[in-house]
């Protein structure tokens, strides 16, 4: 596989490794959070940290869209595919994810309701002109690098007056969630971000600079290969020895400061700045979320249904929100491995395989010694 | 968080389509979110959808540079 | 058999409808006309309710097996001739020689008997191919809608020879594990031809009867512990199955493990694992290491087994986690699957 076999050779990685061992000052700590989860699964996939030195800890933080998304999201979720005139539509992710009362889209299709895996939003809109006697509702999550679909098929919706189609929109965003973690008084002190690529790749590098300046905390947009992941060490290891503060760009190959315009002015127009979402674990995060915009408000999900967000508290045993804000790692849990496991999850960061609790527990939990 | 990978243009089809390709297997994806894509370009594909175009240079150059980076710590750890 | 009936079945454009299940003329003739022209043989042709066979001379194996796949046919296979290589090799990988299968069909009303007269020649070819006879089955029809076309549920009877007594409990550490080759062919293949998922790829399904390559492995290799075929949940499932029962845990090296560069690429396009993509015509066997060179050069000189590898050793382990070492020098845990294999986009 061009531009990814390159990025994942051994002897390469044992090198850099080696290098991060000569740049690391023994008498300091680096603690970088690597804000996606796509990171977390590859430093887990392929043992990343065990390469690295001892005083370097990588902290998971809550770039798992499914993971942050609250529970009372999926209730609105699975009341809607519950109704009889509405067929769902969703990314594979989405299906396990534990909601109230033991509920899931997976458990709601049991009880007979049309819930539909998709590949992309095109297949959404295929399911829509398919069905024309049936309300199809895509249930849209993910971050600013699955948004831009998301916009074309709004725009492409309206083009073809597709009366029975609409979002039910729950994108986030990158930049505020950051931004939140280092406001709060009680988060873990963090020395640097790895930031991910792939939003890079749509919005730029540009919108870390802000906040890169106000918390006087280096940022260096990575790639997900494991390559990409140690230069990012290194770039931050460098940063921090020199006391610099900058949004630095490891993925060179496809992110600039600027990001794709074409798919930023899509997004633009057809969605708009919530004042506040939830995030699971985070809280109510500022103008960390996208609604559909007034112009597209005939296709949004939530107008059309009247659906009205309910705040449902996490289980109690349930670290995720410590976890995902770096406070604690999932080893800490009561929970973990224990009641809580990937076959019968509690919390949402045991779901995704990129989850924090899920990528140790598939990958890291032998470390431990913690008993299957 | 988001699962994407570089994949090649082989053919572009009309509305905006092509179909892309890795290692035999292809699938078609849209191209509306990028500019002026190309047969050949390297795109980089997320739910269906070309969300920027892979620079081989610079991808190149990052290469070139691990290739260095690791090359001098085997010369000073025999 | 020689009954006539008036009109001969339509296997051009006909469907299967209600009356092909309910005991009457109509079932009879696509009994006659279809079945058992295809299996011909002289049990089948008796038309007796069962199958009354010699004695097979040693200790009787039996495997039974449902398929249900969507789509029906695909790169490299169909229901029909999966039907027959999943429950022969689930007695090859006793060390059984495969003699009998019995076929039970529920077909859906609709499903074009073109489409069935194909199955049931591919299931025909596939026995023949194995050497077994398909001796007794039975069929049913559901109402449209409920059922996926068709399901085909297979029982196989063989004969184990004395002294072949292999089990998924007799993995001991220090025991090499081999694989026959390539992993995540026919999982790949049948993703591929699924609606949503339309990626074009070169990929067949491996899917194949294995009693040869096993009969092979264990005339060169009389220590086996164990064969195994890596069926749902792939290898990972397997290899977990194993550990428990044998109360060991296993290391694998990530390099050694053989899969094609499509199946790869097919399986980043959508963040599946190979590891956990299921094979038709793939087995793994654990031996004594003093025994797995010969192991090897036994599956290597077969057709089926050109590609196969020594994958990893079985190791003492109170937790019997099977472990992956990376590339990287770092290692991995190797898990159950967990919940059903789907795409992600994160």
């Amino acid at each position: 596989m061009k531009y990814v076999d390159e990025f994942r050779r051994g002897d390469i990685a044992r090198g850099m490794a080696a290098h991060i061992h000569t740049l690391v000052q023994p008498d300091r700590q680096y603690r970088l959070m690597e804000f996606c989860g796509g990171h977390t699964h590859a430093i887990a996939r392929y043992g990343l940290t065990g390469l690295l030195p001892d005083n370097i800890r990588l902290i998971h933080g809550p770039g798992c869209p499914v993971c942050v998304l609250p529970i009372g999201r999926v209730d609105s979720a699975i009341e809607l595919a519950l109704r009889p005139d509405v067929i769902l539509c969703s990314y594979g992710d989405t299906l396990r994810v534990p909601a109230s009362n033991k509920m899931s889209l997976y458990q709601a299709r049991a009880k007979g309701a049309d819930v539909r895996m998709v590949y992309s939003t095109s297949d959404a809109l295929q399911i829509a002109r398919d069905n024309p006697h049936k309300q199809v509702v895509f249930f849209a999550i993910g971050f600013e690098t699955t948004t831009p679909p998301t916009a074309l098929a709004l725009i492409q919706a309206r083009q073809e007056k597709l009366a029975n189609f609409s979002v039910f929109c729950n994108h986030v965003l990158t930049p505020p969630a950051m931004r939140h973690l280092l406001a709060a008084g009680d988060a873990v002190q963090l020395d640097g971000f790895i930031g991910p690529s792939h939003v890079s790749t749509v919005i730029g590098s540009a919108p870390y600079a802000a906040v890169a300046a106000e918390f006087a905390k280096p940022v260096v947009i990575a790639g997900f290969e494991p390559l990409d992941v140690l230069q990012s060490v290194a770039m931050l290891v460098e940063q921090i020895n020199a006391g610099r503060t900058e949004v630095e760009t490891q993925f060179t190959r496809a992110v600039t400061a600027q990001g794709n315009a074409k798919a930023r002015s899509l997004v633009a127009q057809t969605m708009t700045l919530r004042d506040s979402f939830e995030w699971r674990g985070l809280g109510q995060v500022p103008h960390s979320a996208l609604a559909i915009h007034p112009d597209f408000a005939e296709f949004d999900a939530e107008l059309r249904f009247a659906l009205a967000y309910r705040h449902v508290p996490d289980h109690k045993a349930c670290e995720c929100g410590a976890i995902l804000r770096g406070q604690k790692r999932p080893q800490d849990c009561k929970v973990f491995a224990i009641v809580c496991n990937p076959d019968n999850p509690l919390g949402s960061c045991m779901v995704s395989s990129e989850g924090a609790c899920a990528a140790h527990y598939h990958y890291g939990r032998f470390v431990e010694g913690q008993p299957a | 968080m988001c699962l994407a990978m570089p994949v090649r243009i082989s053919q572009l089809l009309p509305d905006d389509m092509a179909v892309v390709d890795m290692d035999g297997v292809s699938r078609e994806v849209s191209v509306a979110l990028i500019d002026t894509p190309q047969e050949g370009d390297y795109v980089i594909l997320h739910v269906g959808y070309a969300i920027g175009k892979l620079d081989a240079e610079e991808a190149a150059r990052t290469l070139a540079l691990m290739d260095q980076l690791a090359a001098s710590q085997s010369e000073a750890t025999p | 058999m020689s009954k006539s009936y008036s009109r001969p079945l339509d296997l051009k454009h006909g469907l299967v409808n209600l009356t092909h299940g309910s005991g009457g003329r109509a079932m009879a003739q696509l009994v006659s006309e279809l079945f058992a022209a295809e299996f011909a043989n002289d049990w089948l042709a008796q038309g007796n309710d069962q199958a009354i066979l010699p004695p097979p001379g040693g200790r009787i194996a039996i495997a039974t097996d449902s398929h249900v796949i969507s789509p029906l046919f695909f790169p490299g296979g169909d229901i029909g001739s999966l039907a027959v290589h999943g429950t022969v090799n689930d007695l090859a990988m006793g060390g059984a020689t495969p003699l009998y299968l019995s076929a039970g069909f529920i077909l859906e009303e609709g499903l074009p008997l073109a489409d069935l007269a194909r199955i049931v020649r591919s299931m025909a070819a596939a026995a023949r191919t194995a050497g077994v006879a398909i001796v007794t089955g039975d069929t049913k029809v559901v109402e449209r809608g409920k059922g996926d076309g068709v399901f085909i549920s297979t029982t196989g009877v063989g004969v184990v020879a004395d002294g072949v007594n292999l089990s998924g409990d007799q993995a001991r550490p220090g025991d090499v594990i081999l694989l026959s080759g390539t992993l995540g062919d026919h999982g790949m293949a049948v993703m591929s031809q699924r609606e949503g998922l339309g990626f074009a790829s070169p990929i067949l399904s491996d899917s194949a009867a294995l009693h040869t390559l096993a009969a092979a492995l264990l005339a060169a290799c009389p220590g086996l512990r164990l064969m195994r075929d890596p069926t749902r949940g792939g290898l990972a499932t397997t290899l977990n199955e194993i550990a428990q029962q044998s109360g060991v845990g296993m290391r694998l090296q990530e390099n050694a493990i053989p899969v094609q560069a499509s199946v790869r690429a097919a399986c980043e396009f959508l963040g599946l694992d190979p590891l956990y993509i299921a094979n038709e015509g793939k087995l793994v066997a654990i031996c004594p290491a003093e025994q797995a060179a010969a192991a090897l050069a036994a599956l290597q000189a077969h057709p089926l087994g050109q590609q196969a590898a020594i994958i990893g050793q079985v190791v003492a382990d109170a937790h019997q986690f099977v472990r992956v070492e990376t590339d990287f020098g770092g290692e991995r845990l190797l898990d159950w699957l967990s919940g059903e294999m789907l795409p992600r986009i994160c």
